[in-house]
C-alpha cells in the first residue's frame, strides 16, 4: 500500500476526470461522468484516514526530481501530516457536493461546469500535499484558472468585474511571493523543499520582507482586512457551486500556507509582528461582524462573516508566541497547540457551514432568482424542512454548541484569555455579533409575514437539495458533538509544527518572555 | 588566399536552403502553375530537410563549436538548437499562413520565396561569426521582411507599414554598421573571435569612450531589431499594418534570430564589457516591461495588442541576457522559444477566424468564440494564460527562469518591477479571455479550417501545458546549448 502514490492519484484523478467530462462534451453524461470523477477522489482520499496520526510525521510521501536547470531546483515533492488530510478531505468531499448541487441548476455548458470543478478539485490537492515551495506555489497560481472561469462564465450580472477583480488581486498578492520564495530559495543553497526552508536561519530585517509578502499573499488569499474586498464580489456573483468553492476551500488555502510557510520559515519576522496580524484579525472579527449586520444581500453576509471567521483563524495562529512565551517552560506548548488546533477545526467547520449557508442561499435563489433579503419573508411556513436546516446551519454559524461552529471559536477564544484576557474579550463579542446578524438573517428570512405571492408559491426542498443539506447536517453536528477525531489526527503535526516555528529554548534566548 | 568550395561544408544546410529556395522560386514559375500547392509543399519539405541536415551535423560535432570560413562561420549547440526552433516555427507559422493567404486572395509563390530568403538570414545571423557576415544576414532578413509586409500592393495600411518599418529599418541598420566600424577600426578586424580577444586584453574597458561609444550603437541596432522601447515605434505599426500571415511570421521566428544577434555580438564579442552592456540593457528591458504593458492594455486592435505584449516580452529577454551568465542566456533563449510559439498561436487564431469576407484584426473578433468553438477556445485559454505567466503553462517557466537568474545577481527591485508588470499584463490577457467566455457571440458563421491547421493550432496551445508540466526538457537543451557554445 505504501508505494501506491496516492497523493499524486488525488492531484491526477480529478484532473483527468475533468479533462475527460470536457472531452465528453455537453452530451448527457457530463454530469454523471463528473459524480463519477468527485465520488471516486473521494473515496480515494478516505484512504488517508489510515494515517497514524500519533507520529505526526510526514506520511505517503512521494519525491521525483522534476527540473533542473538554469540553476533552478524543483521537485516534484509531496507528502501529508494530520494538518493537511482533513483540508484534503473537506476538498474531496466539498467537490461531491458542488457537482450535486449544479445538477439541475446548471444547464449552460455543463461539462465545462463540471470540469471547471473537477480540475480546480485536483489544483487544491496538490496545494495541500506539496512539499516544495514551488511547487506549492504552481498549484497555488494554477487555483486561479478554473475560479476566474467559474465566476465569469455562470456568475451573475457583475461577474466580470468581479472576476477580474478577484484574479488581479490574488495575482498582485502572490507574485510578491514568488519574489520571496526564490529569495529563500538562494539563501537556502538551492533548494525549494520546506523543510529545507524551515532550517534557514535569516537575518531579521530579510524575514520581515519575506513576512510580509508572504502576509500579502495569504492575507489576500484568507482574506484579512484590509484586502478582504474581492471576496465580496466574488461572492456575491458567483454561481452557488463556485461560492462554496471560494468559501469553503480556497479561503482554507490561504489559512494552510500561513501555517506550513509563513509561521515556520520566518518565525523570527512572526514573532515580533504577531501583534500585527492580532490586531487585524481581531478588527476583521469585530468591523466585518458589523459590516455583515447591516447587509441586504444574503449573499454578502455571509462573504462577510466568511471573512470574520477567518480573523479567528489567522488569531489563534498567531498567538503561538504569546502562549508560549507566556507559559515559558509551563503548558504554554499544550496552550499553543489548542490555539492552533481551534484555528484548524475552525477552517474544517467553516468549510462546511459556510458550504452549507451558501448551499441554502442557492436553494432560495434558484427558486425566486433574488438574493435580496427584503425580497423574502414567511418561507418558514412554505418550506419548512429548508427552515430548519437553514436554522441550523445559521446557529452553527453563530457558533453555537453542539454544532462545529462553537468547537473552533471555544478553543481559540480559550488559547486567547490564557494569553490575555483583553484580547479574549474582544474575540468573544463575535458570540454576540455574529449571533446577531446570523440570527436576524433568519429572522427577516424565514419567519414574519409571508411579503409575496412569489413566497407564497415556493416549493420545499426536492430529495437532491434534501440529500445535500442532509449530509452536511450531519457532518456539522457530528463534528460539533464529538470532534475529538478531529482534534486527535492534528494533535502531534501541530505539535511538531510548533516544534519548528517557536520553540521554547529560542524563544527564551530571543527576550520574547513578557 | 585559394577558394576551397569544401569550406563551405560548414554552412551545408544554409547552402542547402538556398538551392532549394532557387528551386521552388522555379518550380512555382513553371511546374506550379496549375496547382500553387505543390510551391507550399516544397517549402515546406525544404525547411524539414534543412532541419534534418542541422540535426544531422549538430551530432558529428559532438559537444564542441567550431569555425570555418576563416573565422567567419561558427557551428556550436546554441546556433544548431535556435536554427531548428526557427526552422520548425517557420514551418508551422507557414501551414498557419495557408488559410489566410488562400481566402484573402494573395496566393503568390513570392510569400514562400521571400519567407525562405528571410530564414537563410536568419540561419546567417545564427551562425556569423564575422561583424560583416552578421550584418549581411541581418540585411537579408530585413530586406525579404520589407518586401513580404508589403505583398499587398493596393493595400495603403500596407504600404505604410512597410514604408515605415523600411526607413527605421534601414536607420537602425545604419547605427549597427556605424558601430560596427569603430569596433573594426579599434581592433582593426571583423571576426568575433579576434574581437573577444582583443577587448579582453584591454583595461578599463568602461572608460574606454570610444568602446562605449560603439558599442551605444551596436545596442541601439539590437534593441531596433527586438523592438525594445524607445526602438519600439515601428512595432504596433508594422505589425498591423502587415498582412495576418505576415505579421505572424514576422512576430515569431524573427525574435530568435534577434536573440542570436544579441549573443553573439554582445554576449560573446564584446564580453568583456559586460558590465557597461548590462546596464543600456537593464534601461531597455524595464522600459520595454513598463511601456509595453501599459500600452497594450489601451488597445482595441488585437494585433496591435501583441505588438506591445512582444515588446513587453522582449523586455524579459533581454534582462535574462543582461546578467551575464551561462544561465541568464539559457533563461532568455528559453523565454525567446517559448514566445515565438506562444505569439505564433496568438495570431493564428486571427487567422482561423477570418474567412474570404474578413480579416480581423479587432479585439471582438474573440467575442464568444466559447460558444462558437469551444475547442479553438480553450486552446486560446492556453496560450493567453501562457502569456501572461500563469502556472501550469510554460509562459510561467519562462518567467520564472529569468526572474531567478536577474533575482540572483542582486537585481531586486528589477525583478520586483517583472513581476508587478505581469500583474499589468494579466489584466488585458484577462479581458482577452473575457472576450472568448463570458462575453455573446457577435457573428454565428461557422469557424472552418483545415486538418492540417485544426491539428497544429491544437498542438501549440496543448504545447504550452505539454511544456508547462514538462519544462525540464527544454530547459535542459536551451542550457546545454549555451554551455557548448563559445561564450
Amino acid at each position: 500500500m505504501s508505494d501506491w502514490p496516492i497523493l499524486s492519484f488525488l492531484i491526477w484523478l480529478p484532473v483527468l476526470g475533468g479533462i475527460a467530462v470536457l472531452m465528453l462534451g455537453d452530451r448527457a453524461g457530463a454530469r454523471e461522468g463528473a459524480l463519477i470523477f468527485a465520488v471516486l477522489t473521494f473515496l480515494s482520499s478516505l484512504v488517508l484516514l489510515g494515517y497514524d496520526s500519533k507520529s505526526g510525521e510526514m506520511a505517503y510521501t512521494q519525491s521525483i526530481p522534476w527540473i533542473n536547470a538554469f540553476g533552478i531546483e524543483i521537485n516534484y515533492m509531496l507528502g501529508v501530516d494530520g494538518i493537511s488530510i482533513p483540508l484534503i478531505l473537506l476538498n474531496t468531499f466539498t467537490t461531491v457536493i458542488v457537482v450535486l448541487a449544479g445538477w439541475e441548476v446548471i444547464q449552460y455548458k455543463v461539462a465545462q461546469y463540471m470540469a471547471a470543478f473537477l480540475i480546480m478539485e485536483g489544483i487544491v490537492n496538490g496545494v495541500f500535499v506539496a512539499m516544495d515551495s514551488m511547487l506549492f506555489y504552481i498549484f497555488f497560481e494554477a487555483m486561479l484558472i478554473p475560479m476566474f472561469l467559474i465566476i465569469g462564465v455562470w456568475g451573475g450580472p457583475d461577474r466580470i468585474y468581479a472576476t477580474i477583480k478577484f484574479f488581479l488581486y490574488t495575482f498582485l498578492g502572490s507574485v510578491f511571493l514568488l519574489i520571496s520564495l526564490i529569495y529563500l530559495y538562494s539563501k537556502s543553497g538551492g533548494s525549494f523543499t520546506l523543510t529545507d526552508l524551515y532550517a534557514l536561519e535569516l537575518p531579521i530585517e530579510a524575514q520581515m520582507l519575506v513576512f510580509f509578502s508572504f502576509l500579502l499573499a495569504f492575507g489576500v488569499k484568507i482574506p484579512m482586512w484590509p484586502v478582504h474586498t474581492w471576496l465580496p464580489d466574488a461572492h456575491v456573483e458567483a454561481p452557488t457551486g463556485g461560492s462554496v468553492i471560494l468559501a469553503a476551500i480556497t479561503l482554507k488555502v490561504g489559512g494552510y500556507a500561513f501555517l506550513r510557510i509563513a509561521l515556520p520559515i520566518v518565525n523570527d519576522a512572526a514573532l515580533q509582528m504577531d501583534w500585527l496580524v492580532i490586531g487585524l484579525s481581531l478588527f476583521a472579527v469585530i468591523y466585518i461582524g458589523f459590516v455583515a449586520l447591516v447587509q441586504d444581500d444574503m449573499k454578502k453576509l455571509v462573504a462577510y462573516s466568511s471573512i470574520a471567521h477567518m480573523g479567528f483563524v489567522t488569531l489563534g495562529l498567531f498567538l503561538i508566541f504569546r502562549l508560549q512565551a507566556t507559559y515559558l517552560g509551563g503548558d504554554g506548548s499544550t496552550s499553543a497547540v489548542m490555539a492552533m488546533q481551534g484555528s484548524m477545526v475552525q477552517m474544517v467547520s467553516h468549510g462546511f457551514i459556510s458550504a452549507a449557508m451558501f448551499l441554502c442561499i442557492g436553494v432560495l435563489y434558484d427558486r425566486m432568482h433574488t438574493r435580496e433579503i427584503k425580497a423574502y419573508g414567511g418561507v418558514a411556513g412554505r418550506m419548512p424542512w429548508f427552515a430548519a436546516f437553514f436554522v441550523l446551519f445559521a446557529m452553527a454559524n453563530a457558533g453555537l454548541p453542539g454544532t462545529s461552529g462553537f468547537v473552533g471559536e471555544f478553543l481559540v477564544i480559550l488559547a486567547t484569555a490564557k494569553a490575555n484576557i483583553w484580547i479574549a474579550g474582544l474575540a468573544g463579542l463575535t458570540l454576540i455579533i455574529g449571533a446577531a446578524y446570523t440570527l436576524w438573517l433568519v429572522r427577516r428570512v424565514l419567519y414574519g409575514k409571508v411579503t409575496s405571492s412569489e413566497v407564497d408559491q415556493l416549493q420545499d426542498l426536492n430529495r437532491r437539495e434534501f440529500m445535500i443539506l442532509g449530509t452536511l447536517a450531519i457532518v456539522v453536528l457530528w463534528l460539533g458533538l464529538w470532534p475529538h477525531p478531529l482534534t486527535n489526527m492534528m494533535e502531534a503535526s501541530l505539535a511538531n509544527l510548533l516544534e519548528v516555528t517557536a520553540p521554547l529554548s529560542e524563544l527564551g534566548a530571543k527576550g520574547a518572555v513578557k | 588566399m585559394n577558394f576551397d568550395m569544401s569550406a563551405f561544408a560548414i554552412a551545408s544546410p544554409e547552402v542547402f536552403l538556398l538551392a532549394a529556395l532557387c528551386t521552388v522560386l522555379l518550380m512555382d514559375l513553371w511546374v506550379a502553375k496549375g496547382a500553387p500547392l505543390i510551391t507550399y509543399l516544397a517549402t515546406q519539405l525544404a525547411l524539414w530537410a534543412t532541419a534534418l541536415l542541422v540535426l544531422g551535423k549538430s551530432f558529428n560535432s559532438e559537444g564542441a563549436f567550431i569555425t570555418g570560413l576563416g573565422g567567419m562561420y561558427i557551428v556550436d549547440g546554441l546556433g544548431d538548437i535556435l536554427k531548428i526552433s526557427i526552422l520548425l516555427i517557420s514551418s508551422l507559422t507557414f501551414a498557419y499562413s495557408r488559410k489566410y493567404l488562400r481566402e484573402q486572395n494573395m496566393w503568390r509563390g513570392e510569400f514562400f520565396v521571400l519567407g525562405m530568403a528571410a530564414i537563410l538570414g536568419m540561419m546567417i545571423m545564427i551562425s556569423g561569426y564575422n561583424l560583416l557576415v552578421l550584418y549581411l544576414g541581418l540585411e537579408l532578413l530585413a530586406l525579404s521582411m520589407y518586401a513580404l509586409v508589403a505583398m499587398q500592393r493596393d493595400n495603403s495600411n500596407a504600404s505604410e507599414a512597410a514604408m515605415k518599418y523600411f526607413v527605421l529599418g534601414a536607420i537602425a541598420s545604419g547605427l549597427l554598421l556605424y558601430g560596427i566600424s569603430m569596433l573594426y577600426g579599434m581592433s582593426g578586424s571583423l571576426n568575433i573571435i579576434d574581437l573577444k580577444a582583443y577587448f579582453q586584453a584591454q583595461a578599463g574597458l568602461h572608460t574606454n569612450i570610444l568602446f562605449l561609444f560603439s558599442m551605444t550603437f551596436i545596442v541601439a541596432g539590437i534593441a531596433f531589431k527586438f523592438g525594445a522601447v524607445p526602438f519600439h515605434m515601428w512595432v504596433p505599426d508594422v505589425y498591423q499594418g502587415a498582412p495576418t500571415a505576415v505579421t505572424l511570421f514576422l512576430g515569431s521566428a524573427p525574435k530568435i534570430a534577434a536573440f542570436a544577434l544579441l549573443i553573439r555580438l554582445l554576449a560573446d564579442g564584446l564580453g568583456a564589457g559586460q558590465s557597461s552592456w548590462s546596464q543600456m540593457l537593464m534601461l531597455l528591458g524595464l522600459l520595454s516591461i513598463v511601456m509595453g504593458n501599459l500600452m497594450a492594455i489601451a488597445q482595441t486592435s488585437l494585433k496591435r495588442m501583441f505588438a506591445y505584449s512582444t515588446i513587453a516580452h522582449m523586455g524579459f529577454v533581454l534582462l535574462g541576457v543582461l546578467v551575464g551568465t551561462e544561465d541568464g542566456y539559457s533563461a532568455a533563449m528559453f523565454y525567446t522559444i517559448i514566445y515565438a510559439l506562444m505569439s505564433a498561436g496568438g495570431f493564428a487564431v486571427l487567422i482561423l477566424l477570418g474567412n474570404r469576407m474578413s480579416d480581423p484584426d479587432n479585439l471582438d473578433c474573440l467575442r464568444g468564440l466559447n460558444d462558437r468553438h469551444p475547442w479553438y477556445a480553450f486552446i486560446m485559454l492556453l496560450i493567453f494564460f501562457s502569456m501572461a505567466g500563469i502556472p501550469p503553462t510554460a509562459g510561467f517557466y519562462a518567467k520564472l527562469s529569468v526572474i531567478k537568474v536577474v533575482m540572483g545577481e542582486g537585481y531586486l527591485l528589477v525583478a520586483l518591477t517583472m513581476v508587478v508588470m505581469s500583474v499589468v499584463g494579466a489584466f488585458y490577457y484577462l479581458r482577452a479571455i473575457k472576450l472568448m467566455y463570458f462575453d455573446e457571440p457577435e457573428e454565428s458563421t461557422p469557424i472552418v479550417a483545415e486538418v492540417d491547421f485544426q491539428v497544429l493550432f491544437s498542438f501549440n496551445g496543448l504545447l504550452m501545458v505539454i511544456l508547462g508540466v514538462f519544462p525540464g526538457v527544454l530547459m535542459g537543451i536551451c542550457s546545454i546549448a549555451v554551455s557548448t557554445s563559445n561564450l
